[in-house]
Protein backbone atom coordinates (compact mmCIF):
# COMPACT_ATOMS: atom_id res chain seq x y z
CA UNK A 1 0.00 0.00 0.00
CA UNK A 2 0.76 3.46 -1.32
CA UNK A 3 1.33 6.27 1.36
CA UNK A 4 -0.50 8.96 1.14
CA UNK A 5 0.95 12.26 2.28
CA UNK A 6 1.48 16.29 1.58
CA UNK A 7 5.09 16.88 1.26
CA UNK A 8 6.79 19.82 -0.56
CA UNK A 9 9.20 18.39 -3.47
CA UNK A 10 12.55 19.33 -0.69
CA UNK A 11 11.05 17.24 1.55
CA UNK A 12 10.13 14.23 -0.58
CA UNK A 13 13.42 14.41 -1.97
CA UNK A 14 14.46 14.14 1.68
CA UNK A 15 12.72 11.12 2.00
CA UNK A 16 13.91 9.76 -1.01
CA UNK A 17 17.40 10.21 0.61
CA UNK A 18 16.42 8.89 3.96
CA UNK A 19 15.24 5.70 2.29
CA UNK A 20 17.85 4.94 0.28
CA UNK A 21 20.36 5.82 3.40
CA UNK A 22 23.42 6.01 1.19
CA UNK A 23 27.12 6.07 2.80
CA UNK A 24 28.07 9.77 2.64
CA UNK A 25 26.49 13.25 2.32
CA UNK A 26 28.46 16.32 2.10
CA UNK A 27 26.74 19.47 1.42
CA UNK A 28 26.85 23.66 1.19
CA UNK A 29 23.36 25.35 1.72
CA UNK A 30 21.86 27.25 -0.97
CA UNK A 31 18.70 28.47 -1.13
CA UNK A 32 16.41 26.70 -2.39
CA UNK A 33 17.90 23.33 -2.02
CA UNK A 34 18.98 24.32 1.48
CA UNK A 35 15.43 22.22 3.02
CA UNK A 36 17.14 18.75 1.42
CA UNK A 37 20.33 18.74 3.56
CA UNK A 38 18.59 20.33 6.61
CA UNK A 39 15.60 17.96 6.57
CA UNK A 40 17.96 14.78 6.05
CA UNK A 41 20.31 15.88 8.75
CA UNK A 42 17.64 15.93 11.20
CA UNK A 43 16.90 12.29 9.82
CA UNK A 44 20.28 11.46 10.59
CA UNK A 45 20.55 13.05 14.12
CA UNK A 46 17.36 11.28 15.43
CA UNK A 47 18.78 8.12 14.26
CA UNK A 48 16.90 7.23 11.27
CA UNK A 49 19.33 7.49 8.71
CA UNK A 50 23.14 6.65 9.44
CA UNK A 51 24.74 8.09 6.76
CA UNK A 52 28.03 10.43 7.05
CA UNK A 53 27.04 14.00 6.52
CA UNK A 54 29.80 16.51 6.14
CA UNK A 55 29.17 20.23 6.70
CA UNK A 56 31.69 21.73 4.05
CA UNK A 57 32.79 25.14 3.50
CA UNK A 58 31.45 25.79 0.10
CA UNK A 59 30.21 23.56 -2.60
CA UNK A 60 33.61 23.88 -4.34
CA UNK A 61 34.45 21.24 -1.35
CA UNK A 62 31.03 19.63 -1.04
CA UNK A 63 31.87 18.13 -4.54
CA UNK A 64 35.11 17.33 -4.04
CA UNK A 65 34.17 15.46 -1.04
CA UNK A 66 31.86 13.74 -2.53
CA UNK A 67 34.57 13.01 -5.39
CA UNK A 68 36.50 11.61 -2.62
CA UNK A 69 33.83 9.68 -0.80
CA UNK A 70 32.50 8.19 -4.79
CA UNK A 71 36.08 7.20 -5.73
CA UNK A 72 36.65 5.47 -2.12
CA UNK A 73 33.50 2.99 -2.58
CA UNK A 74 30.85 5.01 -0.81
CA UNK A 75 27.28 5.45 -2.53
CA UNK A 76 27.06 9.48 -2.34
CA UNK A 77 24.97 12.36 -3.28
CA UNK A 78 24.55 15.94 -2.81
CA UNK A 79 22.17 18.59 -3.15
CA UNK A 80 22.49 22.39 -4.68
CA UNK A 81 21.34 25.01 -6.44
CA UNK A 82 22.58 27.88 -8.90
CA UNK A 83 25.05 29.32 -8.22
CA UNK A 84 26.41 26.73 -5.69
CA UNK A 85 26.59 24.20 -8.54
CA UNK A 86 28.40 27.09 -10.60
CA UNK A 87 31.07 26.69 -7.99
CA UNK A 88 31.44 22.98 -8.36
CA UNK A 89 31.92 23.62 -11.68
CA UNK A 90 35.41 22.30 -12.58
CA UNK A 91 34.55 19.11 -10.24
CA UNK A 92 31.59 18.04 -11.62
CA UNK A 93 33.79 17.46 -14.93
CA UNK A 94 36.03 14.97 -12.77
CA UNK A 95 32.89 13.30 -11.41
CA UNK A 96 31.59 12.00 -14.80
CA UNK A 97 35.01 11.63 -16.17
CA UNK A 98 36.21 9.67 -13.34
CA UNK A 99 32.75 7.74 -13.54
CA UNK A 100 31.57 8.17 -10.21
CA UNK A 101 27.97 7.54 -10.00
CA UNK A 102 27.20 10.43 -7.72
CA UNK A 103 23.62 11.66 -6.71
CA UNK A 104 22.85 15.60 -7.10
CA UNK A 105 19.28 16.76 -5.80
CA UNK A 106 19.57 20.01 -8.14
CA UNK A 107 16.90 22.65 -7.35
CA UNK A 108 16.52 24.86 -10.26
CA UNK A 109 17.21 28.40 -9.76
CA UNK A 110 18.45 31.02 -12.06
CA UNK A 111 22.37 32.17 -12.27
CA UNK A 112 22.80 35.79 -11.38
CA UNK A 113 22.86 38.44 -12.62
CA UNK A 114 20.78 40.35 -11.59
CA UNK A 115 20.69 38.77 -8.35
CA UNK A 116 17.70 36.15 -8.23
CA UNK A 117 16.61 33.63 -5.95
CA UNK A 118 13.68 31.87 -8.27
CA UNK A 119 13.39 29.55 -10.68
CA UNK A 120 14.60 28.78 -14.09
CA UNK A 121 17.12 26.20 -15.59
CA UNK A 122 19.99 28.13 -16.34
CA UNK A 123 22.29 26.19 -14.00
CA UNK A 124 20.96 22.66 -15.49
CA UNK A 125 21.95 23.70 -18.70
CA UNK A 126 25.29 25.16 -18.37
CA UNK A 127 26.06 21.77 -17.24
CA UNK A 128 24.73 19.87 -20.22
CA UNK A 129 27.80 19.03 -21.61
CA UNK A 130 29.45 18.14 -18.31
CA UNK A 131 28.95 14.45 -18.81
CA UNK A 132 26.38 13.66 -15.81
CA UNK A 133 23.29 12.49 -16.44
CA UNK A 134 20.03 14.91 -15.95
CA UNK A 135 16.57 13.73 -15.53
CA UNK A 136 13.57 16.63 -14.46
CA UNK A 137 10.46 16.58 -12.88
CA UNK A 138 7.26 18.48 -12.88
CA UNK A 139 5.87 17.79 -9.27
CA UNK A 140 7.16 16.45 -6.07
CA UNK A 141 5.89 13.20 -6.74
CA UNK A 142 8.17 13.68 -10.40
CA UNK A 143 10.76 14.06 -8.07
CA UNK A 144 10.74 11.73 -5.41
CA UNK A 145 10.39 9.32 -7.86
CA UNK A 146 13.17 9.89 -9.91
CA UNK A 147 15.53 10.39 -6.74
CA UNK A 148 14.39 6.47 -6.11
CA UNK A 149 15.49 5.61 -9.48
CA UNK A 150 18.47 7.50 -10.17
CA UNK A 151 21.06 4.91 -7.98
CA UNK A 152 20.11 2.18 -10.35
CA UNK A 153 21.00 4.34 -13.41
CA UNK A 154 23.97 5.99 -12.51
CA UNK A 155 25.91 2.87 -10.93
CA UNK A 156 24.26 0.58 -13.89
CA UNK A 157 27.74 -1.21 -14.49
CA UNK A 158 26.85 -0.22 -18.15
CA UNK A 159 26.68 3.51 -17.29
CA UNK A 160 29.00 4.51 -14.26
CA UNK A 161 28.09 8.19 -14.69
CA UNK A 162 26.54 10.84 -12.07
CA UNK A 163 22.99 11.86 -12.00
CA UNK A 164 21.26 15.03 -11.90
CA UNK A 165 18.01 14.89 -10.25
CA UNK A 166 15.99 18.09 -11.00
CA UNK A 167 13.27 20.03 -10.01
CA UNK A 168 12.06 23.66 -10.16
CA UNK A 169 13.20 26.01 -7.36
CA UNK A 170 10.48 26.86 -5.01
CA UNK A 171 7.65 26.11 -7.80
CA UNK A 172 7.43 22.16 -7.00
CA UNK A 173 10.63 22.59 -4.08
CA UNK A 174 8.65 24.99 -1.64
CA UNK A 175 5.08 23.93 -3.03
CA UNK A 176 3.31 21.12 -0.35
CA UNK A 177 1.12 19.10 -2.82
CA UNK A 178 -0.14 15.73 -2.37
CA UNK A 179 2.03 12.80 -3.21
CA UNK A 180 2.48 8.86 -3.10
CA UNK A 181 5.14 7.74 -0.76
CA UNK A 182 6.72 4.39 -1.06
CA UNK A 183 6.97 2.23 1.94
CA UNK A 184 10.68 2.26 3.05
CA UNK A 185 11.41 -1.50 2.83
CA UNK A 186 10.35 -1.32 -0.92
CA UNK A 187 12.40 1.30 -1.83
CA UNK A 188 15.55 -0.77 0.07
CA UNK A 189 14.44 -3.41 -2.30
CA UNK A 190 14.30 -1.28 -5.55
CA UNK A 191 18.17 0.48 -4.96
CA UNK A 192 19.65 -2.35 -3.69
CA UNK A 193 23.50 -2.62 -2.28
CA UNK A 194 26.25 -0.27 -3.81
CA UNK A 195 28.57 -3.27 -4.75
CA UNK A 196 31.21 -1.02 -7.25
CA UNK A 197 33.88 -3.44 -8.93
CA UNK A 198 36.47 -0.86 -8.42
CA UNK A 199 37.12 1.23 -5.74
CA UNK A 200 39.82 2.62 -3.63
CA UNK A 201 39.44 1.11 -0.42
CA UNK A 202 38.90 -2.29 -2.07
CA UNK A 203 41.72 -4.47 -0.04
CA UNK A 204 44.14 -5.73 -1.73
CA UNK A 205 43.68 -4.24 -5.00
CA UNK A 206 45.55 -1.39 -5.87
CA UNK A 207 43.58 1.36 -7.77
CA UNK A 208 44.24 4.83 -9.23
CA UNK A 209 41.65 7.29 -9.77
CA UNK A 210 42.13 10.40 -11.76
CA UNK A 211 45.24 9.82 -13.04
CA UNK A 212 47.06 12.25 -16.12
CA UNK A 213 45.81 11.63 -19.54
CA UNK A 214 48.57 11.95 -22.19
CA UNK A 215 47.04 12.62 -25.63
CA UNK A 216 47.67 9.14 -26.54
CA UNK A 217 44.84 8.40 -24.29
CA UNK A 218 42.54 11.01 -23.20
CA UNK A 219 40.14 10.76 -26.59
CA UNK A 220 39.84 6.84 -25.64
CA UNK A 221 38.87 8.13 -21.98
CA UNK A 222 35.90 10.30 -23.15
CA UNK A 223 35.09 7.89 -26.39
CA UNK A 224 34.38 5.48 -23.13
CA UNK A 225 32.24 8.07 -21.45
CA UNK A 226 30.27 8.78 -24.41
CA UNK A 227 29.19 5.00 -24.08
CA UNK A 228 28.21 4.95 -20.73
CA UNK A 229 25.98 7.65 -22.07
CA UNK A 230 25.02 5.54 -24.72
CA UNK A 231 24.34 2.83 -23.07
CA UNK A 232 22.35 4.98 -20.07
CA UNK A 233 19.14 5.16 -22.37
CA UNK A 234 18.33 1.15 -21.96
CA UNK A 235 19.03 1.63 -18.42
CA UNK A 236 16.57 3.95 -17.74
CA UNK A 237 13.97 2.35 -19.70
CA UNK A 238 14.56 -0.97 -17.83
CA UNK A 239 14.93 0.78 -14.46
CA UNK A 240 11.36 2.27 -15.61
CA UNK A 241 9.79 -0.30 -16.23
CA UNK A 242 10.72 -2.04 -12.71
CA UNK A 243 9.70 0.96 -10.99
CA UNK A 244 6.10 0.43 -12.93
CA UNK A 245 6.22 -2.94 -11.92
CA UNK A 246 6.25 -1.18 -7.90
CA UNK A 247 4.52 1.79 -8.35
CA UNK A 248 2.08 1.69 -11.28
CA UNK A 249 3.88 4.99 -12.20
CA UNK A 250 4.74 4.84 -15.79
CA UNK A 251 8.07 6.72 -16.96
CA UNK A 252 9.97 7.05 -20.03
CA UNK A 253 12.57 9.46 -21.92
CA UNK A 254 9.55 12.02 -22.11
CA UNK A 255 5.55 12.36 -21.25
CA UNK A 256 3.48 12.75 -24.82
CA UNK A 257 0.30 14.27 -23.80
CA UNK A 258 -2.43 14.24 -26.22
CA UNK A 259 0.51 14.06 -28.74
CA UNK A 260 -1.06 11.51 -30.88
CA UNK A 261 -2.53 13.67 -33.27
CA UNK A 262 -1.63 16.96 -32.53
CA UNK A 263 -1.40 19.88 -35.07
CA UNK A 264 -0.11 22.07 -32.70
CA UNK A 265 2.45 20.97 -30.05
CA UNK A 266 5.22 22.20 -27.57
CA UNK A 267 8.29 20.91 -25.93
CA UNK A 268 9.14 21.76 -22.25
CA UNK A 269 10.28 20.57 -19.06
CA UNK A 270 9.40 20.57 -15.62
CA UNK A 271 6.72 22.31 -13.55
CA UNK A 272 5.52 24.21 -16.26
CA UNK A 273 4.14 21.09 -17.84
CA UNK A 274 1.48 20.81 -15.64
CA UNK A 275 0.51 23.96 -16.16
CA UNK A 276 0.87 23.55 -20.01
CA UNK A 277 -1.38 20.12 -19.60
CA UNK A 278 -4.53 22.49 -18.60
CA UNK A 279 -3.88 24.83 -21.72
CA UNK A 280 -4.47 21.97 -24.02
CA UNK A 281 -7.42 20.80 -22.42
CA UNK A 282 -8.91 23.97 -23.21
CA UNK A 283 -7.56 24.04 -26.11
CA UNK A 284 -9.12 20.70 -26.91
CA UNK A 285 -12.32 21.97 -25.71
CA UNK A 286 -12.88 24.18 -28.33
CA UNK A 287 -12.14 21.73 -30.92
CA UNK A 288 -8.13 22.91 -31.32
CA UNK A 289 -5.35 19.86 -31.55
CA UNK A 290 -3.09 21.10 -29.12
CA UNK A 291 -0.75 18.59 -27.40
CA UNK A 292 2.54 18.51 -25.81
CA UNK A 293 6.05 16.57 -25.16
CA UNK A 294 7.06 17.03 -21.34
CA UNK A 295 10.94 16.31 -21.84
CA UNK A 296 12.20 14.22 -18.23
CA UNK A 297 15.35 12.65 -19.69
CA UNK A 298 17.65 15.75 -21.09
CA UNK A 299 21.40 14.04 -21.07
CA UNK A 300 20.99 11.56 -22.58
CA UNK A 301 18.88 13.44 -25.33
CA UNK A 302 16.59 10.69 -26.88
CA UNK A 303 16.85 12.35 -30.01
CA UNK A 304 15.20 9.60 -32.49
CA UNK A 305 12.70 8.41 -30.35
CA UNK A 306 11.43 12.86 -29.54
CA UNK A 307 11.86 13.32 -33.58
CA UNK A 308 9.68 10.15 -33.96
CA UNK A 309 6.77 11.53 -31.52
CA UNK A 310 7.17 14.63 -33.75
CA UNK A 311 6.86 14.25 -36.80
CA UNK A 312 3.08 14.98 -37.54
CA UNK A 313 2.91 18.34 -35.68
CA UNK A 314 2.53 21.17 -37.71
CA UNK A 315 4.30 23.98 -36.03
CA UNK A 316 5.72 23.26 -32.88
CA UNK A 317 7.23 25.21 -30.06
CA UNK A 318 10.23 24.86 -27.67
CA UNK A 319 9.96 26.05 -24.56
CA UNK A 320 12.92 27.01 -22.78
CA UNK A 321 13.63 28.21 -19.14
CA UNK A 322 17.35 29.58 -19.96
CA UNK A 323 18.85 31.78 -22.26
CA UNK A 324 22.25 30.11 -24.22
CA UNK A 325 22.76 33.95 -26.04
CA UNK A 326 23.66 32.27 -29.57
CA UNK A 327 20.30 34.89 -30.90
CA UNK A 328 19.25 31.69 -32.55
CA UNK A 329 17.25 28.88 -30.35
CA UNK A 330 17.98 27.95 -26.27
CA UNK A 331 19.31 24.33 -25.66
CA UNK A 332 15.97 22.34 -25.68
CA UNK A 333 14.99 24.26 -29.20
CA UNK A 334 18.70 23.43 -30.23
CA UNK A 335 18.72 20.09 -29.55
CA UNK A 336 15.19 19.33 -30.67
CA UNK A 337 15.46 21.12 -33.96
CA UNK A 338 18.81 18.95 -34.08
CA UNK A 339 16.94 15.65 -33.75
CA UNK A 340 14.31 16.94 -36.35
CA UNK A 341 16.95 17.46 -39.21
CA UNK A 342 18.39 14.22 -38.63
CA UNK A 343 15.11 12.55 -38.76
CA UNK A 344 14.37 14.48 -42.19
CA UNK A 345 11.06 16.24 -40.86
CA UNK A 346 10.55 19.48 -40.61
CA UNK A 347 7.69 20.96 -38.58
CA UNK A 348 7.90 24.85 -38.28
CA UNK A 349 9.43 25.38 -34.56
CA UNK A 350 9.60 28.59 -32.87
CA UNK A 351 11.46 29.09 -30.04
CA UNK A 352 10.63 30.22 -26.95
CA UNK A 353 12.35 32.00 -23.77
CA UNK A 354 9.91 31.84 -20.80
CA UNK A 355 10.07 32.09 -16.87
CA UNK A 356 13.62 33.31 -16.81
CA UNK A 357 13.72 34.02 -12.74
CA UNK A 358 10.89 32.98 -11.59
CA UNK A 359 8.61 34.94 -14.27
CA UNK A 360 5.26 32.96 -13.46
CA UNK A 361 4.03 30.89 -16.17
CA UNK A 362 -0.09 30.32 -16.30
CA UNK A 363 -2.30 28.66 -18.44
CA UNK A 364 -3.21 31.84 -20.45
CA UNK A 365 0.48 32.26 -21.20
CA UNK A 366 1.41 29.19 -22.22
CA UNK A 367 -2.50 29.59 -24.39
CA UNK A 368 -0.96 32.48 -25.65
CA UNK A 369 2.46 30.24 -27.35
CA UNK A 370 -0.54 27.68 -28.72
CA UNK A 371 -2.58 30.48 -30.26
CA UNK A 372 0.95 32.00 -32.07
CA UNK A 373 1.48 28.33 -33.38
CA UNK A 374 -2.09 28.30 -35.03
CA UNK A 375 -1.95 32.00 -36.11
CA UNK A 376 1.49 30.66 -38.05
CA UNK A 377 0.04 28.10 -39.90
CA UNK A 378 -2.73 30.06 -40.95
CA UNK A 379 -1.16 32.81 -42.28
CA UNK A 380 1.88 30.61 -43.44
CA UNK A 381 4.18 33.22 -42.08
CA UNK A 382 6.22 32.22 -39.76
CA UNK A 383 7.64 35.71 -38.46
CA UNK A 384 10.40 35.94 -36.07
CA UNK A 385 11.91 31.82 -34.75
CA UNK A 386 13.17 33.04 -31.21
CA UNK A 387 10.91 34.55 -28.74
CA UNK A 388 10.41 35.61 -25.17
CA UNK A 389 7.14 34.73 -23.44
CA UNK A 390 5.39 37.32 -20.80
CA UNK A 391 8.15 39.92 -21.15
CA UNK A 392 7.79 43.60 -21.34
CA UNK A 393 9.93 45.04 -24.32
CA UNK A 394 10.11 48.71 -23.45
CA UNK B 1 -17.91 23.08 -2.55
CA UNK B 2 -16.61 23.56 -5.89
CA UNK B 3 -14.28 21.56 -7.84
CA UNK B 4 -11.11 23.93 -6.54
CA UNK B 5 -10.76 26.87 -4.40
CA UNK B 6 -8.49 29.02 -4.58
CA UNK B 7 -7.27 31.43 -1.62
CA UNK B 8 -4.61 34.01 -1.79
CA UNK B 9 -2.83 34.90 1.79
CA UNK B 10 -1.80 39.17 2.10
CA UNK B 11 0.63 39.26 5.23
CA UNK B 12 3.79 40.82 6.23
CA UNK B 13 7.15 38.66 6.76
CA UNK B 14 6.83 37.32 10.35
CA UNK B 15 3.26 37.29 10.94
CA UNK B 16 2.88 33.34 9.84
CA UNK B 17 0.66 33.63 6.71
CA UNK B 18 3.12 31.60 5.17
CA UNK B 19 2.60 28.75 7.83
CA UNK B 20 -1.13 29.49 8.03
CA UNK B 21 -1.29 28.26 4.08
CA UNK B 22 0.53 25.35 4.66
CA UNK B 23 -1.70 24.32 8.00
CA UNK B 24 -4.42 24.93 5.78
CA UNK B 25 -3.43 22.98 2.85
CA UNK B 26 -2.51 19.93 5.83
CA UNK B 27 -5.86 20.23 7.57
CA UNK B 28 -7.85 19.92 3.65
CA UNK B 29 -5.62 17.19 2.55
CA UNK B 30 -6.83 15.64 6.10
CA UNK B 31 -9.88 15.62 4.88
CA UNK B 32 -8.95 13.69 1.54
CA UNK B 33 -8.62 16.97 -0.82
CA UNK B 34 -5.82 17.27 -3.61
CA UNK B 35 -4.16 20.53 -1.86
CA UNK B 36 -0.83 23.38 -2.80
CA UNK B 37 0.14 25.49 -0.02
CA UNK B 38 2.74 27.35 -1.44
CA UNK B 39 4.32 31.03 -0.93
CA UNK B 40 5.48 33.75 -3.67
CA UNK B 41 9.08 34.00 -2.62
CA UNK B 42 10.93 37.34 -3.13
CA UNK B 43 13.71 39.36 -0.80
CA UNK B 44 11.81 38.32 2.28
CA UNK B 45 12.47 40.39 5.58
CA UNK B 46 10.21 40.95 8.70
CA UNK B 47 7.28 43.22 8.38
CA UNK B 48 7.88 43.32 4.47
CA UNK B 49 4.72 42.49 2.36
CA UNK B 50 4.59 38.75 1.14
CA UNK B 51 2.07 36.96 -0.87
CA UNK B 52 1.11 32.97 -0.20
CA UNK B 53 -1.47 30.26 -1.99
CA UNK B 54 -3.97 27.52 -1.72
CA UNK B 55 -5.57 25.53 -3.60
CA UNK B 56 -8.07 22.60 -3.02
CA UNK B 57 -9.82 20.30 -4.53
CA UNK B 58 -11.51 16.96 -5.60
CA UNK B 59 -9.15 16.16 -8.05
CA UNK B 60 -5.35 15.94 -9.28
CA UNK B 61 -4.05 19.49 -9.17
CA UNK B 62 -1.24 19.87 -12.49
CA UNK B 63 -1.05 23.88 -12.55
CA UNK B 64 1.67 25.80 -11.17
CA UNK B 65 1.25 29.25 -11.49
CA UNK B 66 0.47 32.06 -8.65
CA UNK B 67 -3.38 32.64 -8.30
CA UNK B 68 -4.68 35.65 -9.89
CA UNK B 69 -8.25 34.98 -9.91
CA UNK B 70 -8.53 34.03 -6.14
CA UNK B 71 -11.57 33.05 -4.66
CA UNK B 72 -10.90 33.95 -1.15
CA UNK B 73 -8.25 36.56 -0.41
CA UNK B 74 -6.85 36.65 3.80
CA UNK B 75 -5.61 39.75 4.98
CA UNK B 76 -3.69 39.01 7.98
CA UNK B 77 -2.46 42.47 8.30
CA UNK B 78 -4.88 45.62 7.84
CA UNK B 79 -1.86 47.95 7.21
CA UNK B 80 -1.72 46.11 3.77
CA UNK B 81 -5.02 47.99 2.40
CA UNK B 82 -3.06 51.02 1.98
CA UNK B 83 -0.23 49.18 -0.11
CA UNK B 84 -1.36 46.41 -1.62
CA UNK B 85 -4.18 46.07 -4.42
CA UNK B 86 -5.27 43.13 -2.26
CA UNK B 87 -9.09 42.77 -3.83
CA UNK B 88 -6.89 42.52 -7.53
CA UNK B 89 -8.86 39.62 -9.45
CA UNK B 90 -10.72 38.47 -6.63
CA UNK B 91 -14.05 37.24 -7.77
CA UNK B 92 -17.51 38.76 -6.58
CA UNK B 93 -18.95 35.67 -5.71
CA UNK B 94 -16.25 34.93 -3.49
CA UNK B 95 -15.60 36.60 0.14
CA UNK B 96 -12.31 38.57 1.69
CA UNK B 97 -11.58 38.23 5.80
CA UNK B 98 -9.68 41.07 6.88
CA UNK B 99 -7.76 40.91 10.65
CA UNK B 100 -8.45 44.56 11.83
CA UNK B 101 -9.45 46.16 15.19
CA UNK B 102 -11.77 48.27 12.89
CA UNK B 103 -15.81 47.88 11.91
CA UNK B 104 -16.63 46.53 8.38
CA UNK B 105 -18.11 49.94 7.28
CA UNK B 106 -14.51 51.59 8.00
CA UNK B 107 -12.48 48.71 6.20
CA UNK B 108 -14.98 48.37 2.80
CA UNK B 109 -14.14 51.96 1.46
CA UNK B 110 -10.52 50.57 1.24
CA UNK B 111 -11.71 47.80 -0.93
CA UNK B 112 -11.40 49.38 -3.89
CA UNK B 113 -15.43 49.23 -5.13
CA UNK B 114 -15.19 45.12 -4.15
CA UNK B 115 -18.41 43.75 -4.72
CA UNK B 116 -18.20 39.99 -2.68
CA UNK B 117 -18.76 39.74 0.90
CA UNK B 118 -16.29 41.25 3.44
CA UNK B 119 -15.85 40.10 6.95
CA UNK B 120 -13.54 41.10 9.72
CA UNK B 121 -12.04 39.72 12.79
CA UNK B 122 -10.19 41.17 15.30
CA UNK B 123 -7.26 38.57 15.51
CA UNK B 124 -4.89 40.59 17.80
CA UNK B 125 -7.94 40.59 20.92
CA UNK B 126 -7.97 36.65 20.05
CA UNK B 127 -4.62 35.67 20.08
CA UNK B 128 -3.95 38.03 23.14
CA UNK B 129 -7.18 36.49 25.00
CA UNK B 130 -6.18 32.69 23.88
CA UNK B 131 -2.41 32.63 23.87
CA UNK B 132 -0.99 35.97 25.49
CA UNK B 133 0.64 36.52 22.42
CA UNK B 134 0.15 38.26 18.72
CA UNK B 135 -0.02 35.58 16.38
CA UNK B 136 -3.09 36.35 14.02
CA UNK B 137 -2.15 33.45 11.58
CA UNK B 138 -4.32 30.72 14.00
CA UNK B 139 -7.07 32.57 14.12
CA UNK B 140 -7.03 34.04 10.17
CA UNK B 141 -7.11 29.90 9.65
CA UNK B 142 -10.20 29.71 11.25
CA UNK B 143 -11.51 32.20 9.82
CA UNK B 144 -11.13 31.20 6.05
CA UNK B 145 -12.27 27.98 6.74
CA UNK B 146 -15.35 28.86 7.89
CA UNK B 147 -15.69 32.02 5.11
CA UNK B 148 -15.07 29.12 2.44
CA UNK B 149 -16.45 26.34 3.62
CA UNK B 150 -14.08 23.69 2.78
CA UNK B 151 -14.75 21.84 5.45
CA UNK B 152 -17.37 21.22 8.57
CA UNK B 153 -16.33 23.26 11.85
CA UNK B 154 -15.98 20.40 14.04
CA UNK B 155 -13.81 18.18 11.66
CA UNK B 156 -11.52 21.27 11.43
CA UNK B 157 -10.75 21.18 14.90
CA UNK B 158 -9.82 18.10 15.12
CA UNK B 159 -7.46 17.84 12.68
CA UNK B 160 -6.34 20.62 14.44
CA UNK B 161 -5.97 19.46 16.96
CA UNK B 162 -4.05 16.40 15.14
CA UNK B 163 -2.07 18.91 13.48
CA UNK B 164 -0.82 20.81 16.86
CA UNK B 165 0.40 17.50 18.53
CA UNK B 166 1.79 17.22 15.97
CA UNK B 167 3.56 20.68 15.01
CA UNK B 168 3.93 21.48 18.80
CA UNK B 169 5.41 18.20 20.21
CA UNK B 170 8.01 19.86 22.35
CA UNK B 171 5.68 22.35 23.53
CA UNK B 172 2.47 21.26 24.46
CA UNK B 173 1.09 23.85 26.82
CA UNK B 174 1.10 26.15 23.73
CA UNK B 175 -2.03 23.57 22.12
CA UNK B 176 -5.10 24.54 23.89
CA UNK B 177 -4.26 28.25 23.46
CA UNK B 178 -4.00 27.63 19.83
CA UNK B 179 -7.29 25.87 19.69
CA UNK B 180 -8.90 28.11 22.23
CA UNK B 181 -7.47 30.62 19.17
CA UNK B 182 -9.23 28.58 16.74
CA UNK B 183 -12.77 28.54 17.90
CA UNK B 184 -12.87 31.40 19.63
CA UNK B 185 -12.33 33.01 15.83
CA UNK B 186 -15.04 30.54 14.68
CA UNK B 187 -17.35 32.50 16.80
CA UNK B 188 -16.10 35.79 16.39
CA UNK B 189 -15.46 36.07 13.02
CA UNK B 190 -18.30 39.05 11.89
Amino acid sequence: MAIRERLSGNEAVAIAIRQINPDVMPAFPITPSTEIPQYFSSYIANGKADTVFIPVESEHSAMSAAIGASAAGARTLTATSSCGMALMWELLYVAASNRLPIAMALVNRALSGPININCDHSDVMGARDAGWLQIFAENNQEAYDNFVQAYRIAEHKDVRLPIMICQDGFITSHAVENIELIEDDKVKAFVGEYEPEDYLLKDGEPFHVGPYAVSNYYMEAKRAQAEGMKNAKQVILEVAKEFEAMTGRSYGFFEEYRLEDADYAIVIMGSAAGTAKDAVDKLRAQGIKAGLLKVRVFRPFPAEEIAKALTHVKVLACMDRTESFNNECGPLGAEVKSALFDAGCAPKVINYVYGLGGRDVTVESITSVYEELIKIDETKETGAKYRYLSVRED
Amino acid sequence: MKDLIEIRWHGRGGQGAKTAALLLADVAFGTGKYVQGFPEYGPERMGAPITAYNRISDKAIRVHSNIYNPDYVVVVDDSLLDDVDVTKGLKKEGAIVINTEKAKEEIIPKLKGYEGKVYVIDARKVSIAALGKYFPNTPMLASIVKVSGIMEEELFLKEMQHSFEHKFASKPEVIEGNMKALRMALSELA
